[in-house]
């Protein structure tokens, strides 16, 4: 095997030593070398024909030269970044305690508390549910915040306005539409139409049982929204605003924030200066039962489903 | 080395999952590949964080016919972490993903690269 290879650029180890000088791109363009010399893909055709049209090609090409060293340099740096981060992880895993087994510190007084008392104190059979719901529940009002900002942030940067010219933009977003959504399919309406009313049940007994088995408001309220996504699939705007305009998804986002914070603040106002709540906590199982963790799941439920079609309106139409 | 990482089994797989996503971050210029990366980082956290919650041979934290020892459930606390870094990863995904949008629609391009000599070039132009 002593033999020198006639292919060596076909080889493995050159492809190899190539990739490492960050001369080829394995990621973007298959295996294949590239030639040092050629420009790199980012000035692309588009770029080629404006440089042959440029009176400034010179300074241009000065310019492409800088970028590319700048590029090779970096594509060196990243890998070697990458690597050592990875090789300082796992060493790190190394150091870590097995896995599996119940005497490392993760497992310590405060999950054996949530274990031992949570059915007590919360009611909930679901000691997830139990923990984020009522010892963590302003945790949880933080994560639906976060839902409700960041749908707040896609529809500042989204939406389209009347003014600016918006609404020639919105007609032309309903042209393309058009051409690239089915309106109207029969297949598409016909699976709705049996699909939508059992995801929808699906949704609200995820929801309602989030504190006697696994879900939870999170989960049920993205099946829900993803019901809602179908049906707008399925019928077109025209139907779904009539029950979904950005009025209502504003309303309802904010009643069940408002509810939940309201809610949560007396509990643990009460419950911190030893007062008795007056909220009752019902036989465990039952399904009315554990407090407040039921409303607030359905709170949780609604924003996240509201949150999860105002993204899809957002991103296809720029409004609701 | 190799013993003490396989005991590890799952945190190594997460951490390697999590350097695959840093490096499509680093080394793609497409915009919608670096979000891909940044999820499939999230998901490294998810697997670590779950796989330090699990004990052999317990159940789920779900009270079955009143038993509440310890002993019969694994810790719970992990999965209450995960449910949190899944809402806010799907917040970042969708506002990385409307920022994404709202370039394309200015510079025509998903390519980083290009986007930064366009706007560079723009701002030759304004001053």
């Amino acid at each position: 095997m002593s033999r020198p290879s006639d292919h060596y650029e076909t080889s493995r180890w050159f492809k190899f030593t190539q990739w490492v000088n960050g001369e080829t791109d394995p990621l973007s363009s298959g295996m294949e070398a590239r030639p040092a010399w050629r420009k790199p893909d980012w000035a692309g055709e588009a770029a080629e024909n404006e440089e042959k049209k440029d009176v400034k090609a010179g300074s241009r090409i000065l310019e492409t030269r800088g970028i590319r060293w700048f590029q090779r340099v970096y594509r060196i740096m990243s890998v070697v970044l990458c690597l050592s981060i990875i090789l300082a992880l796992l060493w790190t895993v190394s150091a870590l305690p097995p896995f599996g087994h119940a005497e490392n510190p993760a497992n310590n007084e405060v999950s054996a508390r949530y274990i031992e008392r949570g059915l007590q104190e919360t009611g909930a059979v679901n000691i997830v549910t139990g923990m984020i719901l009522d010892y963590r529940a302003f945790d949880t009002f933080g994560e639906s915040c976060v839902l409700f900002i960041a749908s707040c942030c896609v529809l500042v940067l989204l939406r389209l306005d009347s003014e600016n010219g918006g609404d020639r933009k919105r007609k032309e977003l309903e042209e393309n539409d058009r051409v690239f959504e089915p309106k109207n399919d029969v297949i598409l309406q016909k699976c709705a139409c049996v699909l939508v009313p059992l995801i929808f049940i699906f949704g609200i007994y995820i929801i309602l049982n989030g504190h006697l088995s696994p879900g939870g408001g999170f989960s049920g309220g993205a099946v829900l929204g993803s019901g809602l996504i179908l049906y707008l699939n399925a019928f077109g705007f025209k139907r779904t605003e009539r029950f979904f305009t950005e009025k209502v998804y504003r309303r309802v986002t904010l009643c069940a924030l408002t509810f939940y914070c309201l809610a949560k603040s007396y509990s643990f106002f009460t419950g911190a200066n030893h007062l008795e709540s007056g909220i009752p906590l019902g036989t465990p199982g039952a399904i009315i039962s554990s407090g407040l963790i039921l409303p607030l799941n359905i709170c949780v439920g609604l924003v996240v489903a509201c949150t999860m079609y105002a993204f899809y309106t957002l991103f296809r139409k720029g409004g609701m | 080395m190799t013993r003490l990482l396989s005991v590890n089994m799952e945190a190594t797989v997460a951490v390697i999952l999590f350097g695959v996503g840093f490096t499509m971050l680093l080394l793609h210029r497409n915009l919608i590949k670096k979000i891909m990366g940044m999820n499939i980082m999230d998901t490294a956290v998810y697997l670590f964080l779950a796989a330090k919650g699990y004990i052999d041979g317990r159940t789920a934290p779900i009270v079955v016919d009143g038993i509440q020892e310890t002993s019969a459930y694994i810790n719970p606390v992990p999965s209450g972490l995960v449910l949190t870094g899944i809402v806010v990863s799907v917040s970042t995904t969708a506002l990385m993903l409307a920022l994404t949008k709202r370039l394309y629609e200015q510079y025509g391009s998903l390519d980083l690269d290009e986007i930064l000599i366009l706007a560079k070039e723009e701002e030759e132009k304004r001053t």
